[in-house]
Formats: structure tokens, C-alpha cells, sequence
């Protein structure tokens, strides 16, 4: 597995501690304490993964998610002091796959980090539609209508994750669990955020859509009807 | 034969609708006017101008009505007054004619009639005051000879010329002989000229000469068209006035209204949020000074909401603050704790000792932190609501989890009733799952090892779950205090799951965050109950809740009977009987939860082996009370195993603890 983790976190103390705990596990870690340095430190370093603090000096915590995401689909996962919805909202919707509120257990902290370098080493094989919606599962990309979609790794697992199964209805623990990786039913935010963007790349009108679809009371399906 | 009888009937019916209708159509119209009425005096009630308006109309009409009659009174008596000086001045010339003649003086004879006659004829009316004339010999006067010329009164036919008036004459002319002969006069009604009816007026009798008598008789129709004309005048001058005053009433009351009301409409807009609205200051009357009020109120209003907003910003920011401040060491001394916790096998007995108990504190440390932020989020009113429609009894069953491990290390139960059909509100999960998470742990804490039942119920408007436990409940007073920050039922008693103290006061801000309800009963050695109620709409209201707070059975005598052969069904050896008496389901809780078709019962037997068969792969506790295996395991498997559309979700589950009640009611 590979294991380059890049911290972005003012807090010194809090830093060395999670490369201690990181080291522990096998991954490498590399640090920065300021948001406006953090996006060369990205660029030189090009971690597996990002974790990153909200709370910054310099460039603030959702500035610098957005500039990674807008480079990369690298996974990041947000430390935040709040658990307000606001929050984290903004949070996940300024590109962040996942979030943990602090304090958490180290424990806790490796689970989720490992959840999202974990890949499928070899795919089979697999083209999935919905709609004008094409999947290539083995080679990680999406086309609509023949056009290149460009999803970050948790997009396309969401998607797939759905187009597996088109018409059955997936509540929103489930998705959790399989997408995230989460062992028990945690914020249910974070899949409506993710659904949001997702569709926002992929349909036609995001206001209406027809290849991710609500139903309420319960929680989404892939194609229509 | 059976042609007529079909008639008879055909006709009996159409006779019955009619009636039917006739009735309706005397109704209906009852029906419109009270309506229109009940419109009326709810206008009348509610419009101010509408009131002095109608009351200006009364007593205007009053007033006027009132000068009116005196006015008219004494318009009529100067009338007659003057006719009767007309008249007697037109009775004392004749007199003074017939004097003069000196004819009628001596003794009758031959030509006595013809001088009768032609003084008759010379004292007719010509023209002016009409009137007629006789003249007649006295005393006797019915069948005389009468001379008459004109319009004669009709002696010879009733009413003759009046008794009373004769007598007067006549004891004149007997006291003062031939002189001094004055008008004798009386109002009375006779018939005059060809018309046969009486009409009303004024008869003057004088006596003259030897014995004679003139009368006059003047009819009132003149003077009556005369009042008769006088009073329509006054009648509809006084209608113009009472409607001019209406109308002024009106419009100066509009002056005044309108100004009133846009104050009004301006103070109800300002309360609905408008806080930019100002009125149109006019002039510097008192409405103007109105205006002036209302517009500084407006501006004083606005400029304290704006301080309180900076306030409730000041320290939300604060609170924020204060959590990243806190949290972040916080993390670090947990990871670092975490580190130790794991090492301590290779530390001395001492430090591994204290790594255990740093752990265990810094959980209860992070939990009593977490409370406190959310406690001062509400107090400072920068919690927000996310909701969504989610199933209830779902959110019921998950949030058993800790609460579950808890009951099963000490070796108890928690009995779940929810509804066939999934319980769809609008809620805010996250704050639902801490508020039933921390019920349940309340209650298996507190239940002195005795079985917990959890109830879900819902109606049209709102969804409830009620947590019953059969501890040593709530002493009178408390049902209040229990939501209280860090009260403790007894500040001597052992914390034995470490709870902060905030927990329920927390829960009571998340129901009403929801517009819901978050209530206890309790009686000593009876246990408590503490139901949640919330709202299925976000901005819908509560009347009522699906679920009744207190679990003791209404004391009517079948009920009674029905719990004691269910206790002693416990007592002969089924085991748990105890618990089962209490736990007795309300009556209209039992038709929720028992089946009532057998088809659907096998159905839920098929499911629950289905289950069970599915349900290795995931990890759950050994339990033994079948209802939670299933609740549980169908749960489970709706969150873990990715299948969750192939079985019906809230189907599955509930119609897999359907047969609880039943059971329950069997074996306990």
C-alpha cells in the first residue's frame, strides 16, 4: 500500500503526535503548519493522501482543500474542531471525501485513512451504464454521452457503488459503509454532499436528476424511475 | 291492481320528497341569515368606525325623532288654534248679519221660512274658509224645518247636530233671553254635503233672535292636509339629517381610522420580520405624533435586534472558538494517551496503572466537553435543525447499541414494540439518536436490573417512543428536575456508566429544537417513563402524542382482571412474570403490535428465518429475547450487508416483530 500522507497543521504538537501515530502504521508522513505554503508542499511532495486541518494561518483550511481538488482527486480528509452542519458542509463541499472531529482515538484516525488508500488492486473487468452514463470499472473512468467525466476516486466509488445495483435503493448507512467504510452508521451529510457532487458532474441538470435519484424517505438509486 | 298500488307509492314518495324539500327550503334561508347575522356582528365587533357610525345613526335618529314630535306638537296646536279664531270670527259676522236683520226677532210666521232661507243663503261661504251653514228654530231640533244652503250638514241623518252643543245653546238663549248671544263651539265628526261619511271638524252654534240657531260646521281637511304636509316635510328633513350626520360621523371617524389602522397593518408587518417598515408622518397632529412614535419604535427595535444578533455572533464565535481551542490538545493528549494505553504492557505496574486511567478520564473529560459545547450552542441559540424524513423505529433500534451492551452485562432486557409500518418525521437524526441513546442508557441504568420496554407509536401529525423502565422511579416533583443540568436523583448514589449530568437537558433542547415534546412520569417503586414526541412535519404543531406518558392501566374492572390472571399466569412458573404484569401493553397499543392476520404471521416467521440465516456475517450480541434478535438482525442487515432494497426495509423488520406482542403476552 502506498503511504504518503501529507498533515496540514498549524498545531506543532498535534502534528508530531499524528506522525508518530501515522509512522506507526507504515505510512510517511510529511508536514506543513501554513496554509499558504501548503499547496507547494503539495505539489512537491504529491501525497497519497491529504489530512487537513481547517483552521489555518495564512490561507484558510477550505481555500486550500479547494485549489487541492481543483489539481487533484487526491483523497482528503478533514480534522475539524467543529461538528457544526454548517461546517461541515462547507467542509465537504469545498471537496473534502471525508471528515473526523476532533479529539478522536488514533485508532479511529488510521481506520479512515486506510479506508480511503484503499483500492481494489485489480479489477475485473467492467462496464456499467445508467442512462447515458458509461462506467469503465477497471480503467477509473466515466464517459458521458462519449465524454470524459472527471470524478475523484470517492466519486466514482459512490457511482459504481450504485450502478452495481441499478433501481434498488440504497439508504444512506449503506452507502456509508460501503463507500466510506464506516463499521457504524455515522454523518449521513457526508453522503448527501458527495451525492450533490457527484451530480453536479454528472447530470444533465443538477436540479433534476435522472441518474442519481432521491428517494425520500429512504435514500438514493441509480437510473430513473 | 298492482299498477295503483305502485301509483299510491309512486306519489307517497314524490309526496315525502317534497316535503324533504319544503322543509329544506324553510331552513336554508334561517341558515343564510344567521350566517349573515353572525358576518354582521363580527364586522360590527371588529371596525370601530362601523360602531360610532351606527351609533351616531341611533341617537341622531333619536334626537331628531325627539324635537321632531315637540316641533310637530306645537305646529299643530298653533293650527288649530288659528282655524278655531278663524271660524269663530266668520260665526260672530253671521250672528251679527242675522242681528242686524232684525227679521227673526218678533213671532213666527208665514214668511218666518223664507227669511230663514235667504239669511241662509246670504251666510254661505263664498269662497276662503270653507264651511256650512244652517239655520234652525230652537229648542226643537230634529225633524224642524232647517235651512241649509250648500254643503249641508245632514241633519236628518246621524249624527244629528250634537246634544250636548243644543243644550249649551239652548240654556244660553234661556239665561240671557234674545241678548248677548255668543258662540257655543265643539269639535265633532258629521257627514257634510253629498258624501255620506262623517268627517271631522269644528261646529259653532250661536242662538239669535226669537229662538233661532245658526251653525256653522267647519271641516278640519284643510288643516289636516296643512298638518299632514308639515309633518312629511319634517319627517324627511329629519331622515336627511340622521343620514348627513351618518355620513359625517363616517367621514370624520375615517380621520381618525385610517391612520389607526395602517398603524396596525405597519405594527403586525413589523412583527412579521418587515423591520425596514416606517410610517408616513403627516402634519403635527396626534396621528402625526403616532407615526412619529411608531417609526422610533421601529428604528428601536432594529438597532436591539442588531445588538442582540452581535451578541449571539459574539458568542457563538466565542463557543466556536473555544471548542477548536480546547479540542486540539485535547486530540493530541488523547492520541498520545491512546499510545501509552497501548504500550503499557512494557511499563512498570505503576504507569500502566495511571495510562489506564488517563484513558478512562480523558473519555469522560471529552464527553463532559462535548456537552458543554452543545449546552452552550443552545444557550446561545446557534443550534440548527437538520432535518430529514427518516423512519423512527429504525433511529429507535440503532440507538440501542450501547444501551444493549449495557443491559446484557447486567443481565437484562429491552423489549421493543414499534408499529408495522415504518414511522416516516422530519427530523434531525443525529440530535433523535442522542436523545433516545441517552433514554435508554437512563433507563437501563436505572432499572435495577429489570427489563426495559421501548414503544414506538404514531399518529396523522406527530411520532412518538416511550422508554418504561421498572427501576426506583421518580419521587413527586422530579418528573421536572430531572431535566435540570447535573441533577442527581441522589448525590450519594455511584455513577456506575458515568454520565456528565447534562444529558437529559441536552435531549430536552433537541425535542424542542424540533417543535417536540420530551416529558417524564415517574412514582416511587413503580418505575419511570420518559416519551419523546415529535412533530412528522418540521413546522407542524403538537396537540397530542400517539403514546400515553403514564403506563398505569386505566382502572376499569376488565383491565383489572385481565393483569391479575396475567400475573398469576407469571407466578405459576413461566418465569419473568413479575415484569411481564407491568410491562402489560395498553390496550391500544396491543392492536398495533399483535397481528391480526394469520397470512402475515407466516410471513414474518418465513422473514425472521431468513434472517437469522443472513444474519452470521454480522456481528451482534447473544441475545435472548427473539423480538430483539429480529429487530436487530433486520436493522443490521439493512445498514451492513449493502442488500437493503431485496428486503422490503421497514416491512421486514417490523413484520418480523409483529409477533412480540404475542409472544410477550405468552411466555414473556
Amino acid at each position: 500500500m502506498k503511504g504518503r500522507v501529507l498533515v496540514v497543521d498549524d498545531d506543532a504538537a498535534l502534528a508530531e503526535m499524528l506522525g508518530i501515530v501515522l509512522r506507526g502504521e507504515g505510512f510517511e508522513p510529511t508536514f506543513v503548519g501554513d496554509g499558504d505554503r501548503a499547496m507547494d508542499v503539495f505539489r512537491d511532495t504529491k501525497p497519497d493522501l491529504v489530512l487537513l486541518d481547517l483552521m489555518l494561518p495564512g490561507m484558510d483550511g477550505i481555500d486550500v482543500c479547494r485549489q487541492i481538488r481543483a489539481e487533484s482527486g487526491v483523497p482528503i480528509v478533514m480534522l475539524t474542531a467543529k461538528s457544526d452542519t454548517v461546517d461541515v458542509v462547507l467542509g465537504l463541499e469545498s471537496g473534502a471525501d471525508d471528515y473526523i472531529v476532533k479529539p478522536f482515538q488514533s485508532k479511529v484516525l488510521i481506520a479512515r485513512v486506510r479506508a480511503r488508500l484503499r483500492r481494489t488492486d485489480d479489477p475485473a473487468p467492467e462496464t456499467l451504464t445508467i442512462g447515458d452514463v458509461t462506467i469503465d470499472v477497471a480503467g477509473h473512468s466515466v464517459q458521458r454521452a462519449g465524454e470524459p467525466l472527471n470524478l475523484t476516486p470517492l466519486e466514482f466509488d459512490l457511482l459504481v457503488a450504485l450502478a452495481r445495483k441499478p433501481r434498488q435503493v440504497f439508504t444512506r448507512e449503506v452507502l456509508l459503509e460501503q463507500v466510506w467504510g464506516y463499521r457504524h452508521a455515522a454523518d449521513t451529510r457526508l453522503v448527501n454532499v458527495h451525492v450533490q457532487r457527484l451530480r453536479a458532474k454528472i447530470e444533465k441538470d443538477p436540479e433534476r436528476p435522472e441518474i442519481v435519484v432521491t428517494v425520500r424517505g429512504v435514500g438514493y438509486k441509480a437510473g430513473p424511475g | 291492481m298492482k299498477g295503483a298500488a305502485a301509483a299510491v307509492g309512486a306519489s307517497y314518495r314524490n309526496l315525502l320528497a317534497w316535503q324533504r324539500q319544503a322543509a329544506l327550503s324553510r331552513t336554508a334561508p334561517v341558515i343564510r341569515s344567521r350566517r349573515w347575522l353572525r358576518r354582521v356582528a363580527e364586522r360590527y365587533r371588529h371596525s370601530l368606525q362601523l360602531r360610532v357610525v351606527s351609533a351616531t345613526l341611533i341617537l341622531s335618529a333619536v334626537v331628531v325623532s325627539g324635537l321632531g314630535y315637540i316641533l310637530m306638537q306645537h305646529l299643530v296646536a298653533g293650527i288649530y288654534a288659528n282655524m278655531q279664531q278663524t271660524s269663530l270670527s266668520i260665526a260672530n259676522t253671521g250672528l251679527n248679519t242675522a242681528q242686524s236683520s232684525n227679521a227673526l226677532n218678533g213671532k213666527r210666521n208665514s214668511s218666518t221660512r223664507k227669511v230663514i232661507w235667504s239669511l241662509a243663503h246670504s251666510l254661505q261661504s263664498t269662497g276662503g274658509t270653507p264651511y256650512a251653514i244652517e239655520v234652525a228654530p230652537l229648542p226643537r231640533v230634529q225633524g224642524a224645518p232647517v235651512y241649509s244652503t250648500g254643503d249641508a250638514i245632514d241633519f236628518y241623518r246621524t249624527p244629528t247636530i250634537p246634544a250636548a252643543l243644543t243644550n249649551d245653546v239652548v240654556a244660553e238663549w234661556n239665561i240671557k233671553g234674545n241678548a248677548a248671544e255668543r258662540p257655543w263651539r265643539e269639535w265633532t265628526s258629521m257627514a257634510m254635503g253629498s258624501n255620506p261619511r262623517p268627517v271631522p271638524g269644528l261646529l259653532i252654534g250661536v242662538p239669535f233672535g226669537s229662538g233661532f240657531a245658526l251653525y256653522y260646521f267647519f271641516p278640519l281637511a284643510a288643516a289636516e292636509q296643512t298638518v299632514a304636509s308639515i309633518q312629511q316635510s319634517l319627517l324627511v328633513a329629519g331622515i336627511v339629517v340622521v343620514f348627513l350626520l351618518a355620513a359625517i360621523a363616517w367621514l370624520v371617524t375615517r380621520w381618525v381610522v385610517v391612520p389607526v389602522r395602517m398603524a396596525a397593518q405597519g405594527a403586525r408587518r413589523l412583527s412579521a420580520g418587515e423591520l425596514n417598515l416606517r410610517m408616513e408622518v403627516r402634519g403635527s397632529d396626534e396621528l402625526a405624533a403616532l407615526a412619529t412614535a411608531f417609526n422610533d419604535m421601529a428604528v428601536g427595535l432594529q438597532e436591539k435586534l442588531a445588538e442582540l444578533e452581535d451578541l449571539s455572533q459574539v458568542q457563538r464565535q466565542f463557543v466556536s472558538d473555544v471548542s477548536h481551542e480546547l479540542r486540539t490538545p485535547l486530540t493530541t493528549i488523547k492520541i498520545a494517551s491512546d499510545v501509552l494505553y497501548g504500550s503499557r504492557e512494557e511499563m512498570g505496574q505503576a504507569a500502566a496503572r495511571s495510562a489506564e486511567l488517563m484513558q478512562g478520564q480523558l473519555e469522560r473529560f471529552e464527553s463532559l466537553l462535548t456537552d458543554l459545547l452543545e449546552i452552550s450552542r443552545y444557550d446561545a441559540n446557534a443550534a440548527t435543525l437538520d432535518a430529514e424524513p427518516v423512519d423512527l423505529c429504525g433511529i429507535v433500534l440503532q440507538s440501542a447499541d450501547v444501551a444493549q451492551q449495557l443491559a446484557e452485562r447486567r443481565g437484562t432486557k429491552i423489549e421493543f414494540r414499534v408499529p408495522a409500518e415504518p414511522c416516516i418525521a422530519e427530523i434531525d437524526r443525529r440530535r433523535v439518536e442522542r436523545i433516545l441513546r441517552n433514554l435508554l442508557l437512563n433507563a437501563v441504568e436505572h432499572g435495577e436490573d429489570k427489563d426495559t420496554v421501548v414503544t414506538v407509536g404514531m399518529d396523522s401529525a406527530a411520532v412518538a417512543v416511550s422508554v418504561r423502565d421498572f427501576g426506583v422511579g421518580l419521587r413527586s416533583g422530579e418528573e421536572q428536575l430531572v431535566f435540570d443540568r447535573f441533577w442527581r436523583a441522589d448525590p450519594a448514589r455511584a455513577r456506575t456508566s458515568g454520565g456528565t449530568g447534562l444529558g437529559l437537558a441536552i435531549a430536552l433542547e433537541d425535542a424542542r429544537l424540533h417543535g417536540g415534546w420530551l416529558e417524564a412520569w415517574g412514582e416511587p417503586g413503580q418505575g419511570s417513563v420518559f416519551r419523546l414526541t415529535l412533530p412528522r412535519a418540521v413546522s407542524g404543531e403538537l396537540h397530542g402524542s400517539p403514546l400515553p406518558l403514564s403506563p398505569l392501566p386505566l382502572s376499569t374492572a376488565e383491565d383489572a382482571i385481565e393483569t391479575a390472571e396475567l400475573a398469576s399466569l407469571g407466578d405459576s412458573g413461566l418465569g419473568g412474570g413479575g415484569s411481564l404484569a407491568r410491562g402489560l401493553p395498553q390496550p391500544g397499543m396491543t392492536d398495533r403490535v399483535v397481528p391480526t392476520e394469520p397470512l402475515v404471521a407466516s410471513e414474518s416467521v418465513q422473514t425472521r428465518e431468513s434472517m437469522v440465516a443472513r444474519e452470521s456475517p454480522v456481528t451482534l450480541p447473544a441475545l435472548a429475547d427473539p423480538v430483539l434478535v429480529e429487530s436487530v438482525a433486520a436493522d443490521a442487515l439493512a445498514a451492513g450487508s449493502g442488500v437493503a432494497g431485496e428486503v422490503p426495509d421497514g416491512r421486514a423488520r417490523h413484520a418480523g416483530s409483529q409477533p412480540a406482542g404475542n409472544e410477550v403476552a405468552a411466555s414473556g
